[in-house]
């Protein structure tokens, strides 16, 4: 896979969330929160339920806009934006329930990752010859690498309604993949698996952060799978952030094992 | 036993994108093409083709068209026999201020005039779905129904506010009006049926078709991946509206020879329209035909055929029992197989292709 954008180094800063906060009504969902996520790296966002996680990860690709503060992704500051802008500047995820396609078959669902790639003319596509073939056979090459690289080949052309949940957190995973993203949201993307298949998981995401570079946040609840897995974490209560830092100092946090195991009042 | 894939191994992806990979499907495509424009042209009566073909090819092209909105893109739309008017009346507007000009381009033409009205009554559809999308679609078809009958414009000020059907040829043969052969106006059907299927599946199995899947399936997910919503829906209205409006067009062109929008392109067409797609399978190309085949084609053979086979029937009785039929037919069907024709279709190659083993 090639990477069109190398103007922000490995190390460098990719995505600033600045003092955002965020609020429904009268629910405040986020509150003054910054973190940043840095080129390369695994970032871990965790917390109890209802500490904020998903909506910041709905924050950063642009379904929810902040009420307060701002975003920065490769130095280029925004206020409101909506999520094709988002994905057109390269921030892919997937879904803490699978939001596949469910009509279509697996080889189709990937391929859809690729639409904002593909731009062959109307005319073509009537015709589906010329230009609108080949670059349908280009990107269908590279949908096969994607395959390859999840070890789906078998399941190509089966509709994704009739996989287990697995294999379609895997395809999942795999649209996001075709997107080539330069940030890749993880919305809990162990939930309901067992240890094999977690330990499965846990190897494509760290594939895909050392063979594509792709600088990755997970949101995840099985402690030793972020611990293991993540060079940063970022921990949120109540849409606060209690600590960021690394796996080992947020462990050792008195405020995150609080938070965690609760305290006597 | 004769429909296998076994052996036949794609060694490229061109070949495994092919809409039909399976050799015995292209033969069976080619058979279907032969026996369309060579067999039934050669041998059929003027009661086949005026009464079963005819009617059949229209509904067919409008099905198509139904079906990439409902079907592909999962937008209800109740405006289709609205869509169907507006091509119709382009194209008795286009035909009657020039005249010189082929009514088959006019005919094709009219579907774009169509596109933009469709695009038009679409723009809601960003905002609402489901039902409310559909009772939002129902004002188009009142109101075009009202515009058709109250802008005599529309009708060249006919005394008869009835679209007039005049002579034009193609290749020097009638292919509209009174002196027009049956062979001439289904030859030309089946062309423009033939090229716009064609067109159709290449359209849904590409690029456009699968965002169209997309918007379908989970729109939060297309949108989250880049595919504008807006943009998408209305590009679905456009080409599904297109569809419909080339085949009002040919609806009153080629198959009714005249007629006025309260009867042909009324609440009740539209209703038809969505039966067929619904029947034939929605998302489904080959399940417009079956639809389209299947609503369109029964009355006819039950009206005709049981007297045939030696029933004999009245004419009330015949046309109520017909209703009868086919209600009841659509219920078998509907509860044998909620996703239509088309998966009894689909299941039945799939067993084929596993026959003599169960799976």
């Amino acid at each position: 896979m090639t990477r069109t954008s190398q103007s922000i180094q490995k190390g460098e800063v990719l995505l600033a969330v600045d003092q955002v906060s965020l609020s429904f009504g009268g629910v405040k969902a986020i509150t003054d929160v910054s973190f940043d996520i840095r080129k390369g790296e695994i970032r871990a966002i965790i917390g109890p339920n209802g500490a904020g996680k998903t909506s910041m990860l709905n924050v950063i690709n642009g379904f929810y806009h902040p009420q307060q503060g701002k975003i920065t992704f490769k130095g280029q500051t925004r206020s409101k934006m909506r999520p094709s802008v988002a994905a057109a500047q390269g921030i892919a995820r997937t879904f803490q329930n699978v939001a596949l396609f469910k009509g279509m078959s697996t080889l189709d669902n990937i391929m859809s990752g690729r639409t904002l790639k593909m731009n062959s003319h109307f005319f073509w596509q009537c015709l589906r010859h010329g230009p609108a073939m080949a670059e349908e056979i280009r990107h269908r090459e590279f949908v096969e690498d994607i395959i390859d690289f999840l070890e789906i080949q078998a399941i190509r052309k089966v509709p994704v309604g009739k996989l287990p949940y697995g294999l379609q957190k895997r395809v999942e995973l795999g649209r996001a993949l075709a997107m080539e993203p330069d940030l890749l949201l993880l919305d809990e993307p162990m939930a309901g698996m067992n240890l094999e298949e977690k330990e499965d998981m846990s190897r494509f995401i760290i594939d895909v952060n050392t063979q594509y570079g792709t600088t990755i946040a997970l949101i995840e609840h099985d402690m030793g799978v972020v611990m293991d897995l993540s060079d940063r974490v970022v921990v949120l209560e109540y849409g606060r952030k209690l600590a960021d830092g690394t796996p080992d100092e947020v462990k050792a946090d008195q405020s995150v094992i609080d938070a965690y195991l609760g305290v006597a009042h | 036993m004769f429909y296998r894939e076994t052996g036949q191994f794609k060694t490229n992806y061109a070949g495994d994108m092919a809409v039909f990979p399976i050799l015995q499907d292209r033969i069976g495509i080619a058979l279907i093409l032969v026996v369309a424009f060579v067999l039934i042209p050669l041998l059929g009566s003027d009661f086949l083709l005026s009464s079963v073909m005819i009617p059949f090819l229209v509904f067919s092209l409008a099905s198509i068209g139904l079906n990439i909105l409902t079907g592909y893109t999962g937008l209800i739309s109740l405006g289709t026999g609205a869509f169907m008017g507006v091509g119709a009346y382009a194209c008795y507007k286009l035909t009657t201020l020039f005249p010189e000009v082929n009514i088959v381009v006019w005919i094709v033409t009219a579907g774009f005039f169509s596109a933009f009205v469709g695009v038009l009554f679409g723009l809601p559809s960003l905002r609402i779905k489901g039902f409310y999308l559909a009772v939002a679609t129902l004002a188009a078809q009142f109101f075009l129904q009202w515009c058709f009958t109250r802008i005599p414009w529309l009708y060249n000020y006919n005394t008869s506010g009835a679209i007039e059907v005049g002579q034009r040829t193609l290749f020097g043969m009638n292919v509209t009006g009174p002196k027009a052969s049956l062979e001439a106006r289904y030859m030309v059907l089946l062309t423009l049926v033939t090229v716009l299927t064609w067109v159709a599946s290449n359209l849904m199995h590409g690029r456009i078709g699968r965002s169209f899947m997309a918007v379908r399936d989970m729109d939060i997910a297309a949108e989250l991946m880049g595919i504008d919503l807006l943009k998408t829906k209305l590009l679905a209205f456009a080409v599904s509206s297109f569809y419909a409006g080339v085949a009002g067009a040919a609806m009153m062109f080629l198959w009714y020879g005249g007629g006025e929008a309260n009867d042909a392109f009324n609440i009740n067409q539209s209703f038809l329209i969505l039966f067929m797609v619904i029947i034939g399978g929605l998302g489904s190309m080959i399940g417009s035909f079956f639809g389209a085949a299947f609503i369109s084609m029964l009355p006819t053979m039950l009206k005709f055929g049981l007297p045939a086979l030696g029933i004999p029937l009245a004419g009330a009785t015949a046309e109520h029992l017909t209703y009868i039929l086919v209600g009841s037919l659509i219920i078998f069907f509907l509860i044998v197989e909620p996703h239509g024709l088309a998966r009894l279709w689909q299941i039945g190659k799939q067993k084929l292709r596993m026959w003599p083993f169960p799976y």
